[in-house]
């Protein structure tokens, strides 16, 4: 019973959604059915964040390697939590709710949740994405290299890509005699690039995305039919 | 000599690459080195189709990404916001990331509040622009939109009732949009704005993505998506061409931070075609060594 109520729910739920797509007489189901999932969203939410609060708090009571991290986990996210809820720092926003000191938004400019935001979260996420930057580019010196033939098309695809993306590309004109007709001369780097991508690239891709759609396909009718149960947590 | 600089190369620190490309970047920053881009059909398209539709249209604008994209991506939702005040078109903010408010909250003091909220025919809040907020729900929340607006959101993100919105008359769902505008860093973002509200409704979309993303989008371009923005490079040109369409101010490298940040990618391109190029050499000339011995 515990089992077949969930999936009963989620098999109705998914024809519902799906013939509600063919049928506008079933629209206020299915705009029914999506405002509980926003709420069951919401508390999955909730869920996650007591999960987080539970895993980190086991860590730290097992003194397993890297607790320490866990309790800045912690410690981050409790913080982030009550300021943003108390809404610390925040104002009401017009004179007529002067008396609703809570009124005014939890991000507000100047409060110590933007304050959090601005200063803390914001730097250290950018600093994550630029330090890619570096490991890339000793990536590029020590791994590059044309080892063999397959290897060798790799580099050289990722040279044309490379210069093709940026204005050097247009360098390569300096190589060539301008045409007759006084245009500019042709510019062969940032054309074989858009050939690369247009081609080789997107032709890849929408193979993946084909094949990933079919799973999709398959995965979600196994559910509509009640045999998939894996989202329940189990290995049925 | 030569071995003994082989052996040197061989046993390169890689803190030396580190500084190499330190230096790449932040001396274009600190010298303020800007590059102008020549606009693709892509970013072209996008721009075509904003100038095309009649002042006062309704464009959605969808900000889905967060600090850890938004040096790609923030210089590229100035630049559509920017271009759709100076048509005049009517703009919906909105996000699918709990994270991206403040991108919103940025982009409309930066350019709406800023640049547009003076002059003849100032933007107004309520009436010519509006933030819907963060929607919970992801893909969902997209077909919620395409329902009815109201059922996925009944309030603005400062509390007002949409009802009370003079920019929300005659709006009900994303049907009414003559346009939506996807700036996306990742799940969910343009991949799901395709999937559940251009193609199946028919809606004229476009989106911005980075530079790594760009791959996965460009099978959606030109059938589903109508323009694709990709990148600072993207950006870039976008801002070359509202810079041609409004010289002043927009010409000014002070108004263009993704032209700015084409010095820096440039510098860092360069260098790492160099790396590639010296790690090669490097490598046939070990082979060289090897046979001779």
């Amino acid at each position: 019973m515990s089992k077949f109520i969930p999936v009963l729910i989620a098999v109705l739920a998914g024809w519902v959604m799906m013939i509600a797509y063919f049928s506008p007489r079933l629209l206020s189901s299915r705009q029914l059915a999506e405002e509980w999932y926003t709420i069951v969203a919401t508390i999955a939410m909730l869920f996650g964040g007591a999960n987080l609060c539970l895993h980190h708090l086991k860590k730290i009571s097992d003194r397993e390697a890297g607790w320490g991290f866990s309790a800045v986990t912690l410690i981050a996210f409790t913080v982030t939590v009550v300021v943003g809820l108390l809404k610390v720092g925040v104002v009401p926003e017009s004179v007529k709710s002067l008396n609703r000191p809570w009124s005014g938004q939890f991000q507000q400019e100047g409060s110590a949740f933007w304050w959090m935001y601005e200063y803390l979260f914001s730097p250290i996420v950018a600093t994550m994405f630029a330090m890619l930057a570096f490991y890339v580019a000793s990536a590029a010196f020590r791994a590059f290299r044309a080892k063999n033939v397959e290897a060798v098309l790799l580099l050289v695809t990722a040279l044309i890509v490379l210069v093709g993306q940026t204005k050097d590309r247009e360098i390569t004109s300096l190589f060539l005699p301008a045409p007759s007709d006084g245009t500019a001369p042709y510019v062969p780097i940032g054309d074989l690039t858009e050939f690369i991508r247009k081609t080789f690239v997107t032709a890849g891709q929408r193979a993946i995305m084909i094949g990933v759609a079919l799973g999709v396909v398959a995965t979600s009718l196994r559910i509509l039919l009640g045999q998939d149960r894996t989202y329940l947590g189990g290995d049925e | 000599m030569t071995s003994k600089l082989l052996q040197k190369l061989n046993s390169l620190d890689r803190r030396w690459i580190f500084l190499a490309m330190a230096i790449a970047v932040a001396a274009p920053i600190l010298l303020q080195v800007g590059s102008d881009e020549t606009p693709s059909t892509p970013t072209r398209r996008l721009f075509d189709q904003v100038e095309a539709l009649p002042e006062g249209s309704r464009i959605l604008m969808a900000l889905d990404f967060d600090p850890n994209s938004s040096a790609e991506l923030s210089p590229m939702a100035l630049a559509f916001t920017r271009h759709c005040c100076l048509r005049k078109h009517k703009v919906f903010f909105v996000t699918l990331w709990g994270t991206a408010l403040p991108m919103i909250d940025t982009t409309i003091k930066n350019v709406i509040q800023t640049e547009f909220g003076s002059g003849d025919h100032p933007y107004r809040y309520g009436e010519d622009y509006v933030n819907l907020g963060y929607l919970a729900g992801e893909a969902v929340a997209i077909n919620q939109l395409t329902s009815d607006i109201r059922k996925a959101r009944s309030q603005d993100v400062q509390g007002n009732s949409l009802d009370g919105l003079p920019i929300m008359n005659g709006v009900t769902s994303l049907k009414d949009m003559q346009l939506i505008i996807n700036t996306s860093g990742g799940f969910p973002g343009a991949k799901e704005w395709v999937q559940y509200a251009g193609t199946p409704h028919g809606i004229p979309l476009a989106a911005g993505c980075t530079g790594v993303q760009s791959t996965q989008m460009f099978p959606y371009y030109p059938d589903q998506l109508i323009g694709l923005v990709t990148g600072i490079r993207g950006a870039n040109e976008y801002e070359t061409m509202l810079a041609a369409k409004a010289p002043v101010p927009y010409a000014e490298m002070r108004m263009r931070p993704a032209s700015l940040r084409g010095g820096p990618q440039r510098w860092a391109h360069r260098l790492m075609i160099a790396l590639i190029v010296l790690g090669n050499g490097i490598h046939f000339a070990n082979r060289y060594s090897r046979r001779a011995n």
